[in-house]
């Protein structure tokens, strides 16, 4: 594995077995288009599942191979072993039509913070110092990291609330690298995983929830203890260890023994998920029925303030771009397509900002001004 | 004419008679393999060597404490300082202690459910098997179907299993749906 420094961000050679898995030829993610093409948000929202209340939804699997400790345990030739292995398996599913793989631990720290803000990759696997790799769809839609908290945990999104379809590509992921690599099983247990409350499944099904309604009407608290009941993880923007962000709320199982992972994945499309979306949505006709100028006054002011400032701080971005989304798919703002808020939602940050601009990361006051200008060519 | 190992063609260094069971049998082995059986040889290097490897032995043991995992040398203490555990083995090796553990991370549930590897395959159909006929067994003793009981006893010991987990488990019932999903 290379260990220079930022070039390549990927590991090119093609080792024996991975067929007809191509490395991806154009330059590292080509964010925005086809971001929003392949995860299907670019042309707008109504298509979108619940795409209204929905922003996405994510299904993730944790595997181990045996005969090897956990990442946590293992010497630094085990964890190169690891990557070695699954780089030589033949990934299967949604890598068939190309798969890029980049050796995280040779890539500068701009490049790992971007494919942490496009969730391919988690903030300890961006930390991380061992050797550790990330194979990409060329779609971008799947990622499997090798050495995060386990061997393998493999991850995919979709726009929107889509998560029987993403089931439905991951079981064909996963029985694909069940050919090729020997996975750490238990009858009783399940899968085993570093961490002893993974077991079982290894499945963390989630939805990131769009719930600004229910933020401006002070009824977030009841949404947490909704989820508290249901045994649902709530979390931010990006996932583990991170705040809410704005508007946005992601909610995921705890419980990953017991359950099957399509019992679980039906539960989250028929139920847990809809019973959100259905709060949210009655906050918003409420809204609108009861002060229907009062709502327009903040989506407006928010999309004035968006097309006029030349400085714009992170949260601010989230903030205004959130209440954007909102008068999108209510219908009051018509010139600007959901899709184009959602991407926007990804290029204001940090990491993207230092990609558009082609360099390092800034300071607080570049990004600050990049990011204004970012979004008032967008929304011109 | 010279004895050559058990195990391979080359020449037997240790020559042992063991009796196990009142059957006497003769022991042949190389170095390499007498060494892998723990026997200590005379060595070309005199015996600092032989001390030298029994220091090793002694603070290897030593290093690891007695109740660590034989595969990792994890601790459950290392284990609930971490709240990592340090390889599949630890899970057969602080099974019951575990089993305690993510019972209570996971609800109370205590048996996966769900898609296996397929090299799992037979674990999954004999746990499936055991679950099953621990739960007739239950039911032929709640009906005073003895006899059933006695057949169904002998069935699950044959495949490993105890006539205690029938009355042992409260989540029996949940555990035959161990059958359910596959990797394929």
């Amino acid at each position: 594995m290379s260990t220079s420094g930022r070039e390549p961000i990927d590991d090119e050679r093609t080792p024996e077995g991975r067929g007809s898995q191509q490395p991806h030829a154009s330059p590292l993610i080509g964010f925005g288009d086809a971001w929003g093409d392949a995860r299907g948000d670019a042309r707008g929202g109504s298509e979108i599942p619940c795409g209204d209340c929905v922003l996405s939804s994510r299904i993730r699997l944790a595997r181990n191979l045996v005969g090897f400790s956990f990442v946590n345990r293992a010497t630094q030739s085990q964890l190169s072993d690891v990557v070695h292995r699954v780089q030589a398996t033949r990934l299967g599913g949604p890598f068939e039509s190309g798969v890029r793989w980049v050796n995280v631990q040779a890539t500068a720290p701009v490049d790992r913070l971007l494919l942490f803000e496009r969730n391919l990759i988690s903030r300890p696997f961006v930390e991380a110092t061992h050797p550790r790799c990330v194979a990409i769809s060329t779609d971008e839609t799947a990622s499997v990291m090798v050495n995060e908290e386990d061997h393998l945990r493999l991850q995919m999104l979709a726009p929107g609330l889509q998560l029987r379809p993403l089931a439905e590509r991951m079981f064909a992921l996963d029985s694909a690298l069940d050919r090729g690599l020997e996975f750490a099983f238990h009858p009783r247990f399940g899968y085993l995983t570093a961490c002893p409350t993974n077991v079982g499944t290894g499945i963390r099904v989630s939805a990131m929830l769009h719930l600004p309604a229910l933020h401006m009407l002070e009824e977030l608290e009841k949404v947490q203890r909704a989820a508290k009941d249901l045994h649902l993880a709530v979390r931010g923007f990006h996932g583990e260890g991170t705040d809410a962000l704005g508007d946005f709320f992601q909610v995921s199982n705890q419980t990953t023994l017991g359950r099957s992972e399509q019992d679980l994945v039906d539960e989250f499309t028929d139920s847990i998920v809809p019973r959100f979306v259905e709060y949210e949505r009655a906050a918003r006709r409420a809204l609108c029925e009861r002060d229907l100028a009062s709502l327009d006054d903040r989506v407006f002011r928010a999309l004035g303030i968006l097309r006029a400032c030349r400085l714009l701080a992170l949260d601010e971005a989230i903030k205004f771009l959130s209440r954007v989304r909102l008068g999108v798919a209510l219908g009051r703002i018509s010139d600007i397509p959901l899709g184009l808020v959602n991407r926007l939602l990804l290029e204001v940050q940090p990491a993207h900002l230092a990609r558009a601009r082609g360099g390092e990361l800034g300071n607080g006051r570049d990004d600050r001004a990049a990011r204004a200008d970012l979004i008032r060519a967008a929304l011109r | 004419m010279e004895r050559t190992c058990d195990c391979c063609p080359n020449p037997a260094v240790v020559h042992e008679t063991v009796v196990h069971s009142g059957i006497q049998t003769e022991v042949h082995l190389c170095a390499e393999h007498a060494e892998q059986r723990g026997y200590i040889l005379p060595s070309a290097t005199g015996p600092a060597l032989i001390v030298g490897k029994l220091l090793q032995q002694v603070q290897s043991a030593a290093a690891r404490p007695a109740n660590a995992c034989a595969s990792c040398g994890t601790t459950m203490a290392t284990v609930r300082e971490t709240g990592l555990v340090g390889c599949p083995l630890c899970y057969r090796h602080f099974e019951d202690a575990l089993g305690a553990v993510i019972s209570r991370a996971q609800a109370g549930a205590s048996v996966h459910v769900g898609r296996h590897p397929a090299h799992a395959a037979d674990l999954v159909d004999r746990a499936a098997m055991r679950n099953r006929l621990a739960r007739e067994l239950r039911e032929a003793v709640s009906r005073e179907e003895y006899e059933r009981a006695a057949k169904l006893r002998d069935r699950l010991h044959a495949i490993g299993g105890s006539p205690s987990d029938a009355f042992a488990s409260a989540d029996a019932d949940d555990a035959t749906r161990v059958e359910g999903g596959s990797a394929e």
